[in-house]
């Protein structure tokens, strides 16, 4: 593990410029601390700082660049002609990734030596016939170039770690030698700590910043890359729903609707569960509890919010839905024709909203002013008047807000529709039926061996953008409804 | 409402009916009834919300504690030195060790009095591997050759299911080749003998994941240790980044653009469905950057970036708790800015910090969509060779293995799921229960 090895040098190195610095600046101060412009303790940490942070930045910098170097430079060597029909680059980058792999597995286990692993002229034939001895290479086809391409790979990814750590320790060392050598009586330390500290703060602020826009570069990305595939017009309006993982891409039917009618017509259900339950639980416990009754039911609605979804997964596999077999099921009416389908997943993910509506419906309740409920209940309204008239209006924004967050954590929860919901496509009114959901399909498209290259893949980052994008613009409007309520009453 | 008040003082005095407001009029009365029925809606949702989680918890607790049980072979067994040597010069070895272990069966059977027919392939349909066990134990401690020793072995999963009940002799088919009609006879002898028993299942604790030929010793403890790791991870990562965070947004930032844009994002991330940050680990770390698939680096990188919102919100809820004379005292005596923040501001601050990541830490633990999406589901057989080896080895999680067993077709594996959810459950009321006991001790009131 070189890196591992090469982070704790640095710091050793951090370690040790801490207590040299710090020796070199009060011995110029001739031992008494107070000469000094800073603590002493400022100046050790302004060396150890210049020491270890810019040779860490770099790393993390080199880690997060160089795969894609790499990548592009070897991606050059391969000829056109190795690209074969119906095949791309991608998936010949694959191949060279798993040859190279291969070829270190067979150097580590001694099936062949490094100088033969790295030797370009090694012949071609013996060295396929090795690997595949070494039960290194899977597929029958290593083609001259592949194994080229795969030596080059590996070859460029030891020159890239050699000088990540020769340039990583040259930073260490400049930054541990300028920053020693700065270390004087008269050197503002505490100024310069400090003014670092802050930029590491802002750095540590900017990865908030950074997930947002790596979250949507690859989802942009891929998306494109799909759309390259298959068409934009299928995609959206497209009635079916049926990749073949078969033959690559062409006899796929791609069509999002049927998710997306999937995943309205299970967050309807769930809403309906829901809203009702939630609304009039947190209407009663604000209005009408005693703080016993409250201080019981409230945490135990609670609870429910605090099981992880996984729970709620297992929950409808394997009890609701041969509850609502036994009843709707061929023994009983004889409608529901398997254990998964639209209503067990629904049902079950309404059970998970409930606390969700009536805690964010509580609150809002509460922040009704009182003095409506006093003008309200002094002009002889009953308690439910004053909640049906007054109230309920004066927190229906606010309300509204808490529904449609309740929907987009609805349309972006899997596991549950995951295990609940079934695995097929369909545009149906019956909700007993089985159906999908998008984020069912972004987990099976995704999960397994399938390469990143064919549209069937591909499809899960453009549905996954769809998902988003949905979420996103709920949980603005909901927020920006929200806080418009909030300022009213403040 | 003032036209129906006016409207009102003109009707009554037609009506000229004396009305008091000690009898209920008949307006009154539905106006009343209405208001009781309000209140019964709300006392009914509360309990529909409260029935809904008794429902889970039964569900739970009578699926999933069978999987703590096990019916296990308790026989006291001595095999002499001559036994042992004529064993290991057999060819089928460990079916001689198997005919050693039938014969005691027999005579503890006899001294009870308990009549039963049985053959060796029965008991190899009962105890799948009795002779192997014993071999192998007597190979690693040929000490304990001709002292008596206690064999705790576990049963098939059959018999284990038929203990406790799952299984009926109505459920066998004839042409099961696993379990035989007649076995059920010799089950319940042996119970009645109490060579059969039930015994905790620690193996189910600390045991690896299993294939569908010896269903009843799968274990989750291989997938605690990858759940572990990953916290770990998200333990060393999002607490630094979301402290220096908040920090950052609560007590040097400028109001400008740039801090507005960290707010938003802050938010929005809060919201964004976790599978969508598995599509990001999926394309960040392991496409493009090239990490190890289903590595709990990668998972515990993936649920560092979901963490993150959560432990940012308590902590900037926990530096604005900390009133600002205690600034304003560190300054006055000379502190810098950065000083009084790390010196006064966040250990006050802490206790609500680590209340805060604790709470987040228990999502991460109980996620499971993104870590799908990074290959966490794949079968592990074994616990990683080394610590940091562990890291990026591949490896499961709770979530992931529960995930994995339920989408298998044996009922065995259906009831470790449920037996997972009960440990899944136990870490998360652990660590909430820490959480409030921090809060209790040390939140302090200014």
């Amino acid at each position: 593990m070189p890196i591992s090895w090469l982070v704790l040098i640095i710091i050793a190195l951090g370690a040790v410029g801490f207590f040299v610095g710090r020796h070199r600046a009060l011995a110029s101060a001739g031992g008494e601390s107070r000469y000094l412009h800073s603590l002493p303790v400022f100046y050790g940490s302004s060396v150890l700082f210049s020491t270890i942070v810019p040779a860490l930045l770099f790393i993390i910098v080199a880690l997060l660049i160089l795969p894609g170097l790499i990548e592009s430079r070897v991606s050059e060597i391969i000829p056109d002609s190795e690209i074969r029909e119906g095949s791309n680059r991608g998936l010949v980058m694959a191949e060279v990734r798993r040859v190279a792999e291969g070829l270190d597995n067979a150097v580590a286990s001694g099936a062949i030596s490094n100088q033969m692993a790295r030797n370009v002229r090694a012949d071609f034939t013996d060295m396929t016939a090795r690997l595949r001895e070494a039960g290194q290479v899977a597929t029958s086809t290593v083609t001259v170039n592949v194994l080229k391409a795969a030596q080059a790979y590996r070859s460029s990814i030891n020159t890239g770690q050699t000088v990540v750590t020769v340039v990583a320790l040259l930073i260490a060392l400049g930054g541990l030698g300028w920053s020693y050598s700065q270390s004087h009586k008269d050197f503002r330390a505490r100024n310069f700590v400090e003014r670092g500290a802050l930029a590491l703060l802002i750095i540590a602020a900017s990865v908030a910043i950074l997930t947002m826009i790596g979250i949507f570069l690859s989802l942009i990305f891929n998306t494109i890359e799909f759309f390259r595939l298959y068409p934009f017009t299928d995609f959206m309006f497209g009635l079916t729903w049926s990749p073949s993982f078969s033959g690559r891409g062409g006899s796929s039917q791609l069509g999002i609707i049927p998710l997306l009618w999937g995943t309205l017509y299970i967050s309807f259900i769930a809403l309906i569960v829901a809203v009702p339950v939630g609304l009039f639980s947190a209407i009663h416990l604000s209005e009408y509890a005693s703080p016993r009754v409250r201080s019981i039911a409230k945490p135990a609605l609670e609870v429910l919010a605090g099981i992880p979804t996984i729970v709620y997964g297992l929950f409808a596999l394997l009890t609701v839905g041969p509850m609502l077999m036994s009843v709707f099921g061929r023994d009983g009416l004889g409608i529901m024709g398997g254990a998964s389908s639209v209503m067990t997943a629904g049902l079950v993910m309404g059970i998970m909203l409930i606390p969700f509506v009536s805690s964010l419906s509580d609150d809002i309740i509460n922040s009704v002013p009182q003095a409506m409920r006093d003008g309200s209940l002094g002009l002889g309204a009953t308690h439910s008047e004053t909640i049906r008239q007054v109230i309920i209006p004066a927190a229906l924004p606010g309300i509204v807000g808490a529904l449609i967050l309740a929907a987009s954590r609805a349309i972006g929860e899997t596991m549950i529709v995951v295990m609940g919901a079934g695995a097929a496509g369909r545009l149906n009114m019956n909700p007993f039926e089985a159906m999908t959901t998008v984020t069912a399909k972004i987990v099976s498209q995704l999960t397994g061996d399938s390469d990143f290259a064919s549209p069937e893949a591909l499809v899960a980052f453009a549905l996954g953008m769809t998902l988003f994008v949905v979420t996103l613009g709920f949980n603005i409007l909901a927020l920006h409804i929200v806080r418009k309520y909030r300022e009213q009453y403040e | 409402m003032i036209d129906a008040t006016a409207n009102n003082a003109s009707e009554e005095p037609q009506g000229k009916t004396k009305t008091s407001l000690l009898t209920e009029n008949a307006r009154m009365k539905a106006r009343n009834a209405a208001e009781k029925r309000f209140q019964y809606y709300g006392i009914t949702a509360i309990v529909i919300g409260t029935f809904f989680l008794v429902v889970l918890v039964w569900a739970i607790l009578s699926n999933g504690l069978p999987a703590y049980q096990q019916a296990v072979v308790k026989m006291d067994f001595t095999l002499t030195q001559e036994q042992f040597d004529e064993a290991e010069a057999a060819t089928l070895k460990t079916r001689v060790y198997t005919g050693y272990f039938i014969s005691a069966l027999e005579q503890k059977l006899n001294s009870e009095g308990i009549e039963a027919e049985f053959d060796a392939v029965a008991i190899d349909r009962i105890l799948s591997k009795v002779g192997g066990e014993i071999r192998s134990f007597y190979r690693a401690n040929p000490d304990r050759i001709g002292e008596p020793v206690t064999f705790e072995l576990p049963a098939a999963s059959r018999v284990d299911r038929y203990i406790k009940g799952g299984f009926t002799r109505e459920d066998l088919t004839s042409d099961n080749r696993f379990f035989h009609q007649t076995d059920f006879d010799l089950v319940d002898a042996l119970v009645e003998g109490e060579v059969i028993r039930s015994a905790f299942n620690w193996n189910f604790i600390t045991g690896v994941d299993t294939g569908v030929d010896n269903a009843g010793g799968a274990g989750i403890g291989a997938s605690v240790l990858g759940s572990f790791l990953m916290m770990l991870v998200v333990l060393c990562l999002s607490l630094p980044i979301g402290v220096a965070t908040s920090i950052y947004l609560e007590e040097f930032a400028p109001k400008n653009r740039f801090t507005d844009f960290i707010e938003v994002n802050i938010s929005n991330l809060a919201a964004v469905p976790s599978i969508v940050f598995g599509i990001l680990g999926l394309a960040v770390f392991i496409q493009f950057m090239h990490l190890p698939q289903s590595a709990p680096l990668v998972g515990g990188l993936v649920l560092t970036l979901m963490t993150l919102p959560t432990v940012i919100i308590s902590t900037r809820v926990s530096l604005k708790a900390v009133p600002p004379s205690i600034r304003d005292a560190a300054l006055g005596v000379g502190a810098s800015k950065m000083q009084s923040v790390f010196h006064h501001v966040l250990p006050l601050a802490a206790p609500g910090i680590l209340t805060g990541t604790i709470i987040g830490l228990a999502q991460a633990l109980g996620e499971t969509a993104p870590l799908l999406l990074i290959g966490m589901v794949g079968f592990i057989a074994r616990y990683p060779d080394s610590f940091l080896g562990g890291f990026e080895g591949p490896n499961s999680a709770i979530p992931a293995q529960i995930y994995n067993w339920a989408s298998r077709s044996d009922v065995v594996f259906t009831e470790k799921a449920w037996g997972g959810i009960i440990i899944l459950l136990a870490f998360l009321l652990t660590m909430n229960i820490i959480a409030i006991i921090l809060r209790r001790r040390f939140e302090r009131r200014w």
